[in-house]
């Protein structure tokens, strides 16, 4: 009971990894029905910048911050460079552009920083508390901690201010939206800026665990892909609560199948995919499509 | 004074011509109609006033400056509002969001500062919302104000949509059939709805319907369009004796 409930503790940790990674692709998706398949690649740049800055001596927590505005910048300039030219290419053009981005950024990053696995420090200490009998480790708390405010900024964003209402409008009804004077292609690149800053923290955060380099969120993003799925590919709500689902099953499924291990992990979560595909399309959280004909 | 002046706006597709040298005017003041059988170029010419598409010849200027020079979005900073044939709203929002990002021009603070609840930008939200609960009250959905619009019968949308386009404050207001897939009763309420934003908004309306009595009853002018041209202009009465007008909807004898 007690290991299952420290599983259980990590599998959300890990959970709150692929849920930021999973809220940056339904951002994306949300915003123009996209799949960004380079946003791992983009959070995985991210991460190098941020390893720059503590390297240059700054304190981490202020590296972490700075880290999202570089990304929130980086993914405007993005969204206006490579996507905007072929913003109303067919949807088979832009995922194509996202995968050439993706294959881009990879090698750029290889370029620039070398392919050597590279330690990231972690800002939370190696020790254990007891919480009701159970060890769990402060590096899982702090990941859990860090992500549940990273998610509760965007959902007041989102939800609760005139950008966020904006943004939501232009992504839903773009031709409606400009005439009530939204300026739809600008709130398309704020999609990208959010969508990269949410990302990059499922970088900075898994980097400790994993080393830093080039293909690191390679397998992360397919954990963000299952997560969004699962949650409801239109959903924000719906991509927290899938990462932290795909999150729980993927560590307990190593942890208590046997042949699973550490090495079908990703299995599983390609399990989860095919599986929601198959019984349940809109995932948990998503609405049925429906199309006036 | 004019207010929208059409000249000469011929818009073709392919080899379809929707539109043939269509000129008119709107005046301030006038609720002005738009009618015409099925494909006679009344929702494409509503699309070309409000920049989606591009006319093949001719212009349109809105209080003498020409629509094709101002970015989409800003349309609606020159004073025009519309409303859709099928309405357009977004649907997951509650009416009162609806209604607040149609108001959107008028918040001065950007997309920065509303991310941050410093008092400018919190008083100036709240601002917002008490014109949108006005505007709200307007056309009658207090009720209804909190609720999310896609659960909410098609008559009480539409004026959801009247009310998101008139939060503007537009000088100029499109509708597009007001009174299509509506109620008897609704048609009655629309019509009245029209009559009060006109006498106590101030606003001018063109506006595109099927619904004759409907048209008869609140237009100062009507414009009839067949093929893409213009057949006749007058007074609701003059329209209606009109023998071109009879032959368009009737049929020739």
């Amino acid at each position: 009971m007690q290991e299952l409930l420290q599983q259980v503790v990590s599998g959300i940790a890990t959970g709150g990894i692929f849920a930021s990674l999973a809220l940056a692709l339904v951002l994306i998706y949300n915003a123009m029905g996209l799949v960004n398949f380079a946003q791992g690649e983009m959070a995985m740049l991210a991460t190098f910048v941020a390893l720059a800055l503590i390297d240059h001596g700054m304190n981490y927590w202020i590296a972490f911050p700075v880290t999202l505005v570089i990304a929130f910048a980086g993914g405007i300039a993005i969204e206006r460079v490579v996507i905007r030219p072929v913003e109303r290419a067919p949807i088979l053009t832009l995922v194509i552009v996202t995968l050439g981005l993706a294959t881009l950024i990879n090698g750029l990053a290889g370029f620039i920083f070398g392919y050597v696995p590279r330690a990231f420090p972690s800002p939370f200490p190696v020790q254990t508390v007891n919480i009701l009998g159970a060890l769990a480790s402060y590096q899982d708390l702090g990941v859990i901690a860090v992500s549940a405010v990273v998610l509760l900024a965007i959902y007041l964003l989102l939800q609760h201010t005139t950008v966020g209402l904006t943004m939501r409008a232009a992504a839903h009804h773009p031709e409606a939206s400009r005439l009530l004077g939204v300026r739809v292609s600008w709130m398309l690149a704020l999609g990208w800026g959010l969508a990269s800053a949410v990302g990059s923290v499922s970088g900075i955060m898994v980097a400790p665990i994993l080393l830093l380099q080039p293909n690191m969120m390679q397998t992360i993003i397919i954990y963000a892909f299952a997560a969004a799925v699962l949650g409801g590919i239109e959903s924000p709500i719906g991509a927290v609560v899938g990462g932290v689902i795909v999150g729980v099953t993927v560590n307990l499924a190593g942890v208590y199948l046997p042949f699973v291990g550490g090495d079908l992990q990703l299995a599983v979560a390609l399990a989860i995919i095919v599986g929601v595909l198959v019984l349940k399309p809109n995932g948990l959280f998503g609405r049925p499509s429906v199309r006036r004909v | 004074m004019t207010l929208l002046d059409v000249r000469e706006l011929s818009v073709r597709f392919g080899g379809v011509v929707a539109l043939d040298r269509v000129s008119f005017t709107v005046d301030a003041g006038e609720v002005v109609a738009l009618i015409g059988p099925n494909g006679a170029g009344k929702t494409t010419l509503f699309n070309v006033v409000t920049r989606v598409y591009r006319p093949t010849s001719g212009s349109v200027l809105l209080d003498g400056e020409p629509v094709s020079r101002m970015p989409p979005h800003h349309v609606v900073r020159h004073g025009l509002a519309r409303t859709f044939q099928n309405v357009a709203l977004f649907r997951s929002m509650s009416v009162l969001e609806n209604v607040i990002v149609g108001d959107h021009t008028r918040t001065k603070s950007g997309w920065l500062q509303s991310t941050i609840p410093l008092p400018g930008t919190v008083r100036e939200e709240a601002r917002a919302r008490t014109r949108a609960m006005e505007m709200i009250h307007f056309v009658g959905l207090d009720d209804v104000a909190a609720r999310p619009v896609a659960g909410l019968p098609f008559g009480t949308q539409k004026r959801v949509e009247l009310a998101r386009a008139l939060v503007s404050k537009p000088r100029l207001l499109l509708l597009d059939e007001p009174a299509g897939g509506i109620s008897h009763e609704e048609v009655d309420a629309t019509a009245r709805l029209l009559r009060r934003i006109h006498d106590e908004l101030g606003t001018s309306v063109l506006l595109v319907e099927h619904h004759m009595a409907f048209v008869m009853g609140i237009s100062d002018r009507v414009v009839v369009l067949d093929f893409g041209r213009k057949i006749a202009e007058g007074s609701p009465g003059e329209v209606q004796r009109n023998p071109a007008v009879i032959e368009a909807y009737l049929g020739a004898a």
